[in-house]
């Protein structure tokens, strides 16, 4: 009798473990989070994209010396110890520019995407939400937009109000809202059509509370993959306009701008423009790829 | 479909009507005139304010805003954009004098770059997990993320400058072709490659494939006509605008690469603030991608005839 007690407590154990690993409370996010850290890639992605926010962070610490510190007894230095990425022809020293140039990268990247998104959100929920001539009226404003390439345009209005951070900000914020506007509004549409928006729509359920409840929290897991790739889309404008000369001010160091600088010394000094290139590159790779893993880690169809 | 296409034509037109507009008053908001100094270049010089008059008038400047819009459409409509008040040239001379460059640079980075980036595509698609997969998410990974300006100088500095196979730039004798020709063509490589191995990917694992496959076909008519047609329906969206942006040029690549095409004189004649030059670029580079989409829409229509525009439907 005690015996046969034990075994069937063992089986209820391994009964309750068996069903324990289904009755854990699973949701989206903890199984998309588990997903993405399987992701090899994408984790190391994740963990360079949080090494350089440190670097932005803490950039006034990290580096060795200030960004526009000149010692012109130290020109055109190659790679050494005491300046392991050389220094420039002002005697700057490249890695204390290159770990303030995560600053300005990161914040123009992450700025630009938060104010697409407050322009994006709100102007494809209403485009979707009124339709008709509102949507009409919406749909071309885009479209005009849309219709000069972006690069085109950013160099217009950088022309018209000056180089500088805030006017580099300005041009993401025109440009960079559309996709998500139209991403947001193809999301409402879809949803709309749902039988459970029918349904709350049925029972009473006022218009906000459908919008917050239902088309928004829907809407939400492609918005948070649009805006992580949104980031280095950004981030590839900024270094684009400083490089042809109209982004960043100087002497505040922006990785685009060091190429630009750089470029014409290349012959003789190579590792100037190298780094700041492989940091675009490595920047762009880890967002990229991290905006891939959330991607599949978020759509649970694939 | 007569109807559909007159109907996106007109559409264009207006779009351009508007666009037009924006663009002109955003140029003339740009601070300072074509004949004032500029105190940035070396050759700072002070136009008296007599002789600055004249040139104002000789060139219209001094009517009205939407006298000088109206003029210059109305003309721009004939094919004459204007004297660059730069070059003192015909502004259509000058576009037809720096297009070859573009050009050439343009169609030969297409002919390599998209042929390659479609077959390793479909390769990839076929062998989902294998090494040339691998191969071909490194390579779009290093060609299609990585921005092109970062690509030509990494390329400058190991072709050009350690190895010192190539020149770094210019654009005179063939040999000066090679570099910036294989930087633009991997551009092209990674973006073909990553569109066409998810859409091969997806028309893959169709019913209509099985059936294909089932009934016996060999596997390259299976790929080829089956597959690969269904897949290249989001290809051809790409295709277009790309047509267009490979012809009318790289600012980068024409920058770095020192190419006397269109690309590298749009930010050169912004410097210059000159109007008729930067007004006919953006002209035509807006008109030319918005034909390449109402192209792009009709193809549609002939690669899969169940949208057939306009059609039974």
């Amino acid at each position: 009798m005690k015996q046969n007690g034990a075994s069937q407590s063992a089986a209820a154990q391994a009964a309750a473990l068996a069903l324990d690993v289904n009755s854990k409370p699973r949701n989206l996010w903890g199984d998309a989070a588990r997903r993405f850290s399987r992701n090899l890639l994408a984790m190391i992605s994740l963990s360079f994209v949080v090494l350089l926010i440190f670097l932005a962070l803490f950039a006034n610490v990290l580096a060795p010396e200030g960004y526009d510190n000149q010692q012109y007894d130290k020109t055109w230095l190659f790679p050494s110890l005491e300046h392991p990425m050389g220094t420039d022809p002002f005697g700057r020293d490249i890695l204390t520019r290159v770990i303030y140039g995560a600053r300005i990268s990161l914040a123009i990247g992450f700025i630009s995407n938060i104010i697409a998104l407050a322009i994006g959100l709100p102007y494809g929920a209403a485009a979707a939400w009124y339709g008709g001539a509102v949507d009409f009226v919406l749909i071309r404003i885009i479209e005009v937009i849309n219709s000069v390439p972006n690069l085109l345009l950013g160099i217009l209005i950088i022309s018209v109000l000056g180089p500088g951070f805030g006017n580099v900000l300005f041009v993401f914020a025109v440009t960079g809202w559309m996709g998500i506007a139209r991403l947001v509004r193809g999301q409402f549409l879809s949803l709309r059509e749902q039988d459970y928006v029918l349904a709350a729509t049925c029972i009473g359920v006022p218009n906000y509370r459908i919008i917050s409840r239902h088309l928004l929290p829907n809407t939400l897991s492609p918005i948070i993959v649009s805006v992580t790739l949104g980031i280095p889309g950004a981030i590839l404008g900024e270094s684009g306009l400083s490089f042809l000369g109209i982004g960043i001010n100087p002497p505040l160091p922006s990785w685009g701008r060091m190429l630009n600088d750089y470029l014409s010394a290349i012959q003789s000094h190579w590792y100037l423009a190298f780094f700041p290139g492989l940091m675009i590159a490595l920047a762009m790779y880890a967002f990229t790829l991290m905006g891939d893993g959330l991607q599949d880690a978020l759509d649970p169809t694939k | 479909m007569t109807r559909y296409v007159l109907g996106r034509f007109a559409g264009i037109i207006g779009v351009l009507f508007i666009v037009s507009i924006m663009i002109f008053l955003m140029i003339h908001t740009i601070p300072g005139g074509p004949f004032d100094a500029m105190p940035t270049t070396s050759e700072f010089r002070e136009i008296p304010e007599h002789i600055r008059e004249k040139l104002m008038a000789k060139y219209g400047l001094d009517k009205p805003l939407y006298v000088q819009y109206f003029r210059y459409m109305w003309a721009a409509l004939r094919g004459d954009f204007g004297i660059s008040f730069r070059y003192g040239e015909p502004v259509t001379d000058f576009i037809s004098r720096s297009w070859p460059a573009t050009a050439q640079l343009g169609l030969s980075a297409m002919a390599i770059g998209i042929p390659i980036g479609i077959g390793l595509g479909i390769l990839a698609a076929l062998r989902p997990n294998t090494w040339l997969d691998y191969l071909t998410n490194v390579v779009v990974i290093t060609t299609f993320v990585t921005p092109v300006f970062v690509t030509a100088i990494m390329s400058i500095i190991i072709f050009a400058v350690i190895l010192k196979w190539l020149p770094s730039g210019g654009w005179g004798e063939p040999k000066q072709w090679i570099l910036p020709t294989f930087v633009y063509a991997t551009v092209q490589i990674g973006g073909m490659a990553r569109f066409t191995r998810s859409s091969m990917v997806d028309a893959l694992q169709a019913e209509y494939v099985r059936t294909a496959r089932a009934k016996g076909l060999r596997e390259r008519a299976v790929v080829m006509r089956h597959a690969f047609r269904a897949a290249s329906l989001p290809l051809i969206t790409l295709l277009g605008p790309q047509v267009v942006n490979l012809l009318l040029g790289s600012f980068f690549i024409e920058a770095i690469f020192r190419i006397p095409g269109i690309g590298g004189q749009i930010t050169l004649a912004l410097y210059n603030r000159d109007y008729p030059v930067i007004m006919a670029l953006i002209l035509l580079w807006t008109f030319a991608i918005a034909i390449a989409y109402l192209v792009t829409d009709l193809l549609y229509g002939v690669v899969d005839p169940r949208i057939r525009v306009g059609g039974t439907m």
